[in-house]
């Protein structure tokens, strides 16, 4: 198993956390696993990302430029990343912010309103954690209640009391993607 | 052994410095090492250590020199212009044989150049970087876990053959995680430090300095330090291989180039691609003997650098005319992805180069 | 007929990555002005420093030229004693002027160097991510101050202005802020006497400006200009300093 994927988004989104959760989780588990983030002035205001290796190997490359996955939080990401994504792979979009589809055929789409659901829940901050909850239900790159596990060790202490409200955000995230497995993977898993 | 926890490449060096009781630490803002000096601020304190942000590199490595004459445990860290401020105390701290630390996280260059991760930085490391004779240990690390240990590993070398040793990693190596298992220090038999200006009570006065007017004095300090190197060369190579063994094109990579190089490795292995790996540890002294002896079984070398070419040159001067080497390399930031390596190693061996 | 809304000449159209709230874009355009209304732009160099002001050369509309990290004053001696007629000025934040380039900008004055240094301090590193700065109040948290700046141990903010008043080659040093109309037109008039004094050959000027980061200092630009009324203005009083300099 090797899981390479790429989360990105604006600045304050929280894609660094994401991929932090999945990293810690795939450790917990016992996978290789490696953590880069995009860093310096440009993650001022403007765009973020980490590309996230979790593996049964050694990961040799902690840089990925043919991610099996891309999270895009913010339209800018999905642009850029877009093309990256290797024939067959995943692309998470959240769909509150962004219109039009990523153009690509050869590859697996699922549109989440990341926003929109945060919002009903009561705080747009977890966005992206409906987007987490999506990818891990499609992807089962690492478990579910290891990504829990490893909130605690990621989130200081004095944050432990929003783990609930991110725990109903993933369930969110993964029933989204559910109803989209059982509705379109039929069709679509031709592409793998 | 201890748990596995996640960390930065830049924060296990902090904490390694940290586990080999380094408690002076001096530095100045730069990216892509921000978090050492960050993570030295809030860890210091706690352990009745010594944190002071200095004013320039200039400043901080002379602040290094003198905690090292007054026999402490000092590192310094910076990354590529920083460290070319530093080359004045390096060759001071060199000169008067002082045990210390520093440590490069090395961005694109020249100048100012950008934040990525590069490896431009090999000549001034191992060449050199200030005036004089004289050689620092180098050690380039390509893991998080080697961030850390090879930390701790320094101040050892350091204190064992009162040399500077300088760290060698990369943006990418710095900024990104992965798990460390912080472990347990191996005890070193290190020599007392009686040379330190410690204050001269109830022994002769001690003297630390660099002048040497007599250039035949000065000749004898050089070779006596050229003794020390050659003790150094014989005793501290490092080195590491990868499907060396029936490699018929031999990648030579040291630092997040030897991780690029060992996945295209993978991939070309796929291929049914008879590649391996030759990765330097200790990129000064280097692994010359023991690269020749691994490269003698195969029929081309392929350095990759993430720069126009440096560490080539050790490469050629270790395989002589016997082999030919190639270079594949990114610059300014840029890195190669194991992709580009791959068709590399395939045109080399369709052209049978 | 003049424009007094559009853009001076001596700025570009390019958008400034400067974050909401930053005041490095008001002090840009009050220089552009005062070079526009002098009419130096074709004979004027910038230096830009190392720090968050180091694209300056894309906004300003004349010739520019980027520093090492503190040495602008140097830079800009160079230039200027090899183009005795041109205007030059340096744009220098707190970490580039008063950390690592603190002998640069001392020699400079003392020489009464005839260039015009525009230092802004915002009380912290802006560009590598909100690190204590020479100029950071005492308790000021910052990433490498993170219990507050201690001055027991990284000694105390260094008043720049006041400091280098006390060198005869000053002829012109003022502190400034942009929190207000009121004041932003005031530093104008601060910048304009800068460059008139280089002009006429009188000696080294400088204007420093109480500057926002509201990124760094974790504020809303908001709060950002009121701190800077309420606290450093406080460390750092708003005036002219000036002194008439002695004869040796
Ligand atoms: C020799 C050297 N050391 C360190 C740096 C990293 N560096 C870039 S900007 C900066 C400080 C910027 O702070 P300041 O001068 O206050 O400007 P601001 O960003 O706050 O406007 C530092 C330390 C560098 N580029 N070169
Ligand atoms: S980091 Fe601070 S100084 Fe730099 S642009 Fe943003 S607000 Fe301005
Ligand atoms: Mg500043």
């Amino acid at each position: 198993m090797q899981e390479e994927v790429i989360f990105a988004g604006f600045g304050g989104q929280g894609v660094l956390l994401i991929g932090q959760l999945v990293t810690y989780a795939g450790m917990i588990e016992g996978a290789n696993v490696s953590w880069m983030p995009s860093y310096g002035p440009e993650m001022r205001g403007g765009t973020a990302n980490c590309t996230v290796v979790v593996s049964s190997r050694e990961v040799s490359s902690p840089l990925v430029v043919e991610p099996t996955s891309l999270i895009a939080l913010n339209k800018p990401s999905l642009d850029k990343f877009t093309p990256w994504v290797k024939p067959g792979g995943l692309i998470i979009y959240n769909s509150s912010l962004i219109e039009s589809l990523p153009e690509r055929t050869d590859v697996r789409v699922l549109a989440v309103p990341a926003n929109e659901v945060a919002n009903e829940i009561g705080d747009i901050r977890i966005a992206n954690m409906v987007a987490l909850g999506a990818y891990l239900a499609t992807t089962r790159a690492v478990g579910c209640n290891t990504v829990l596990d490893a909130m605690k060790k990621v989130l200081p202490e004095r944050r432990h009391n929003l783990i609930p409200l991110n725990r109903q955000a993933l369930a969110r995230g993964i029933e989204i993607a559910s109803v989209w497995h059982s509705r379109d993977q039929g069709e679509v898993s031709g592409a793998q | 052994m201890g748990e596995k926890v996640l960390m930065k490449g830049n924060e296990a060096i902090a904490e390694g410095a940290i586990l080999a009781d380094c408690r002076h630490f001096f530095g100045y803002p730069i990216t892509p090492q921000n978090e050492i000096p960050e993570y030295m601020s809030r860890r210091m304190p706690e352990v009745g250590g010594v944190f002071l942000q200095a004013e320039s590199e200039v400043a901080g490595s002379n602040m290094v020199y003198g905690a090292a004459c007054a026999g402490a445990r000092v590192m310094t860290t910076s990354s590529s212009p920083g460290i070319s401020l530093m080359q004045e105390a390096i060759s001071y701290v060199a000169g008067a044989e002082l045990p210390c630390v520093f440590v490069n996280i090395v961005r694109g260059g020249p100048g100012l150049g950008g934040i990525q991760g590069s490896q431009a930085d090999y000549f001034q490391a191992t060449k050199g970087g200030g005036h004089g004779d004289y050689k620092l240990i180098v050690l380039a690390p390509a893991s998080v876990q080697e961030l850390m240990d090879l930390t701790v590993e320094a101040f050892d070398l350091a204190d064992m053959y009162r040399n500077p040793v300088l760290l060698l990693g990369d943006a990418i190596l710095g900024q990104m995680m992965e798990p460390v298992v912080i472990r347990e220090r191996a005890k070193v038999d290190l020599p007392p430090k009686t040379w330190a200006t410690t204050g001269a009570k109830g022994r002769p006065k001690n003297v630390i300095t660099s002048l040497s007017l007599d250039p035949a004095k000065l000749e004898e300090h050089n070779l006596s330090l050229a003794e020390k190197y050659a003790r150094i060369s014989n005793e501290q190579v490092r080195y590491m291989t990868y499907m060396a063994d029936d490699a018929e094109t031999l990648l030579v990579a040291y630092g997040t180039s030897a991780r690029i190089a060992q996945a295209a490795i993978d991939m070309a292995r796929e291929r049914g691609l008879k590649v391996g790996l030759f990765r330097p540890i200790s990129l000064w002294p280097f692994p010359y003997d023991a690269l020749q002896l691994t490269a003698q079984g195969s029929l081309r070398v392929l350095v990759v650098e993430m720069s126009l070419g440096q560490m080539v040159e050790d490469v050629r001067l270790a395989t002589g005319n016997s082999k030919s080497v190639h270079f594949y390399g990114r610059t300014g930031g840029m890195t190669p992805t194991p992709r580009e390596v791959l068709n590399e190693i395939e045109r080399i061996v369709e052209e049978g180069i | 007929m003049k424009q007094v809304f559009g853009r001076p000449e001596t700025l570009t159209s390019v958008p400034t990555h400067y974050c909401p709230g930053c005041t490095h874009g008001i002090i840009h355009r009050l220089i552009a002005e005062v070079i526009d209304e002098l009419g130096v732009r074709e004979k004027t160099i910038g230096i830009s420093p190392v720090g968050c002001a180091v694209l300056a050369y894309d906004y300003f509309n004349c010739d520019f030229v980027e520093a090492s990290h503190g040495r602008a004053p140097a830079v800009a001696t160079g230039i200027k004693r090899t183009l005795p007629d041109s205007v030059v000025f340096c744009y220098q934040g707190d970490g580039d002027l008063a950390s690592i380039g603190a002998a640069e900008i001392i020699h400079a004055a003392t020489r009464g160097e005839k260039i015009t240094v525009i230092f802004v301090n915002n009380a912290i590193y802006g560009m590598t991510g909100g690190q204590m700065a020479p100029t950071t109040l005492p308790g000021q948290k910052t990433t490498t101050s993170p219990r507050g700046r201690n001055v027991e141990s990284a000694g105390y903010p260094i008043r720049v202005a006041e400091l280098l008043s006390s060198l005869s080659g000053v002829a012109y040093i003022a502190r400034v802020s942009a929190t207000s109309p009121a004041n932003v037109t005031k530093a104008k008039r601060a910048v304009k006497k800068a460059f008139e004094t280089q002009i006429n050959g009188k000696g080294f000027s400088l204007v420093e400006f109480l500057s926002t980061c509201p990124i760094n200092w974790g504020m809303s630009p908001l709060e950002a200009m009121k701190w800077v009324d309420d606290k450093m203005s406080v460390y750092y009083p708003l005036g002219d300093y000036t002194r008439v300099p002695e004869v040796g």
